[in-house]
């Protein structure tokens, strides 16, 4: 039964594999890869109901127990993280039918995004911090292509700076490995979590935290280290853009939650998460000022990342049981809202054929509907009940408010507005003022209406998915906060993640 | 050896650092490149620097004898020196074609980026 672990990274590995052989049929890679999705979408549910019913489970690579061996380890958490990266890869292969165009297909759109997946749900699972290193190379290798895959100017100018950014926090954390290994002597989470309270030498335990910190906060994009995502995430094609958007920031963000409360908990090192308050709210607060500037819808929705992912480090940095699960729902929430409004962003790229708002007008006019579509997540993005991104929000600031952050709070709830403010912008801007191109509208909207009507469902489906999503998760609200619950308690509480893993003996 | 690997190290890091702030490009993959090294010799020290005493048990006894190298460090090298290859040959040739396209090699002049009004269709 153990053995379905492995399946998250199999799956969109074979899936690959096997588009490679076949590289010239490009309706056999599109149906692939909706297949191969909804494949790891039904094997994250089992997985999910047997975390649920039976709690963890554990898988050691080639029978080596734990801490020697290779060990992939599925929690709550775990199974969350999976869930949704299976729902974005979902609707990502389906949007890309739509959107992407035959010549990118033929570059091997479809098998780079399928290792992208495997990338990211490999670093989901594993149980060892250098696995965790190599799943994360997987994950940048397949970003770094499918980044430059249209070969534009400023799409190399922001894979450069992509690129830089990302082999530096890679080789910051090798060093952190190093290190950590030096210290302890076993790099399995696990085994880390009992050992680390139980070291003699410690003198260099927050010298390695800060650069375990490091180099997750530049995969995560907070303050001050985001500066490669708003240069370079706007730049490709937008299906690409709406994947990078909904997971790989969040994989970083995953990272730090499980080693700032399983490994690094509070106790050991204070000083990381006197860090982490402060990093939450700059970055909070960063991120939306620089959006508020924005006009280009794409920039403008980048920059919002880097404000959605200042809560859920704030939520870290807090670290009672409601404030993690609160940061867990919240990334439950931004993934939906996130990734959708990238797509909506795409569509409307299309029928008014700019990402410039100042050119965009009176789409309320003429698609009413789709102006309904782009309400769900921009409105769950600001925190409106009774929509998702309302409880999520809710759950980290009380928790904010329990722990007496007062200030962190404050910011939260003023970056709160200023993202109502941006999303009216959007609103105001795109859909409801005049077309400021007038009554001639010249060939606007022509691109949209040249495509097939299949190509039109496969646009439209992954936006009403995930706008219904993000309307039940927001109605029925309780059991996802149930869940998000039972992950942060085994979160906080390493011994159960231990025990799962190595028998609980350090 | 104990002296001297950590001294290189640290020269490795100055190097790589100095270089990533460089304004051409053709610098800046020698500094990554360097930092990759140095983290890589860095995990090997951490291995314990012994000579000669190879992480074997000897025959008839169950138990290692101290000191020995550890094994594992290297292995953890190994792999990254070979993801790092990839990784490298993949950023060299990223580089090439950017320079290519933009005609340039300065990093300062890659700026169109991060313009608020640079917007394209």
């Amino acid at each position: 039964m153990n053995r379905i672990i492995i399946l998250p990274v199999l799956v969109p590995f074979a899936t690959a594999l096997i588009m490679l052989l076949f590289p010239r049929r490009i309706a056999a890679h599109r149906l692939l890869g909706v297949l191969s999705t909804l494949l790891l979408s039904v094997v994250s549910a089992i997985l999910l109901n047997s975390v649920l019913s039976g709690g963890i489970l554990s898988l050691q690579a080639g029978g080596w127990a734990a801490p020697f061996g290779i060990t992939m380890v599925v929690d709550t958490l775990s199974c969350i993280m999976l869930t949704m990266s299976s729902l974005i890869g979902l609707t990502t292969a389906i949007y890309s039918i739509g959107s992407v165009d035959e010549k990118q297909e033929h570059n091997f759109y479809h098998p780079l995004i399928q290792l992208l997946l495997m990338g990211i749900n490999g670093a989901f699972l594993t149980g060892d911090i250098f696995n965790l290193y190599v799943w994360f190379e997987v994950m940048l290798i397949s970003s770094f292509v499918l980044l430059v895959l249209e070969g534009k100017p400023e799409q190399f100018e922001g894979a450069i700076k992509y690129v830089t950014l990302n082999l530096l926090s890679s080789a910051i954390f090798l060093a952190a490995v190093g290190i950590l290994y030096g210290m302890a002597g076993t790099l399995n989470m696990a085994d880390l979590a009992m050992r680390l309270p139980l070291l003699e030498h410690r003198e260099l335990l927050s010298v390695v935290a800060v650069l375990f910190l490091i180099t997750f906060g530049i995969k995560a994009a907070v303050f001050p280290l985001f500066f490669w995502l708003p240069a370079s995430y706007h730049t490709p094609h937008i299906a690409v853009s709406a994947i990078f958007a909904g997971l790989l920031t969040k994989v970083g963000v995953y990272a730090i939650i499980r080693f700032f409360t399983t490994i690094f908990t509070l106790e050991s090192t204070p000083l990381i998460h006197q860090i982490l308050l402060w990093v939450s709210a700059f970055t909070m607060a960063t991120g939306v000022l620089g959006a508020v500037a924005q006009y280009d819808l794409r920039k403008l929705l980048s920059f919002h990342i880097i404000s959605q992912i200042g809560y859920m480090i704030f939520a870290v940095a807090i670290q009672s049981p409601l404030a993690i699960a609160g940061g867990l729902l919240y990334i439950v929430h931004n993934i939906v809202a996130k990734t959708n409004l990238f797509y909506l962003s795409g569509i409307i790229r299309l029928i008014s054929g700019s990402w410039n708002l100042r050119q965009i007008g009176g789409l309320y006019a003429t698609y009413p509907l789709f102006g309904l579509l782009f309400l769900v997540p921009a409105l769950a993005l600001a925190g409106i009940p009774p929509l998702s991104g309302f409880w999520a929000k809710l759950t980290v600031i009380r928790a904010g408010l329990e722990a007496q952050e007062w200030l962190a709070v404050g910011v939260a709830l003023l970056v709160s507005m200023l993202t109502l403010y941006s999303m009216i912008k959007i609103w105001n801007e795109a859909f409801l003022k005049d077309d400021p191109r007038g009554e001639d509208t010249g060939n606007r909207g022509q691109e949209y209406h040249a495509l097939s009507s299949g190509k039109k469902i496969a646009l439209i489906a992954p936006v009403v998915i995930l706008g219904m999503l993000t309307i039940l998760s927001g109605i029925w609200f309780e059991p996802l906060f149930v869940l998000a619950d039972r992950a942060s308690l085994e979160l906080l509480d390493a011994s159960i993640y231990s025990k799962a893993v190595t028998g609980g003996m350090p | 050896m104990r002296v001297l690997l950590p001294v290189i190290i640290g020269l490795l890091y100055a190097a790589g650092i100095y270089l990533i702030l460089r304004r051409n490009m053709v610098k800046v993959i020698f500094g990554l490149v360097i930092l990759g090294h140095a983290a890589n010799l860095m995990i090997f020290t951490v291995g314990r620097l012994t000579k000669g005493a190879p992480a074997f048990v000897p025959e008839g006894t169950t138990n290692i004898a101290e000191p020995f190298a550890d094994p594992l460090p290297q292995a953890l090298i190994l792999t990254a020196i070979v993801i790092g290859f990839g990784i490298q040959a993949f950023t060299i040739a990223l580089f090439k074609k950017t320079c290519q396209t933009l005609k340039t090699e300065d990093l300062d002049e890659m700026r169109n980026t991060d313009q608020l009004e640079k917007e394209s269709l």
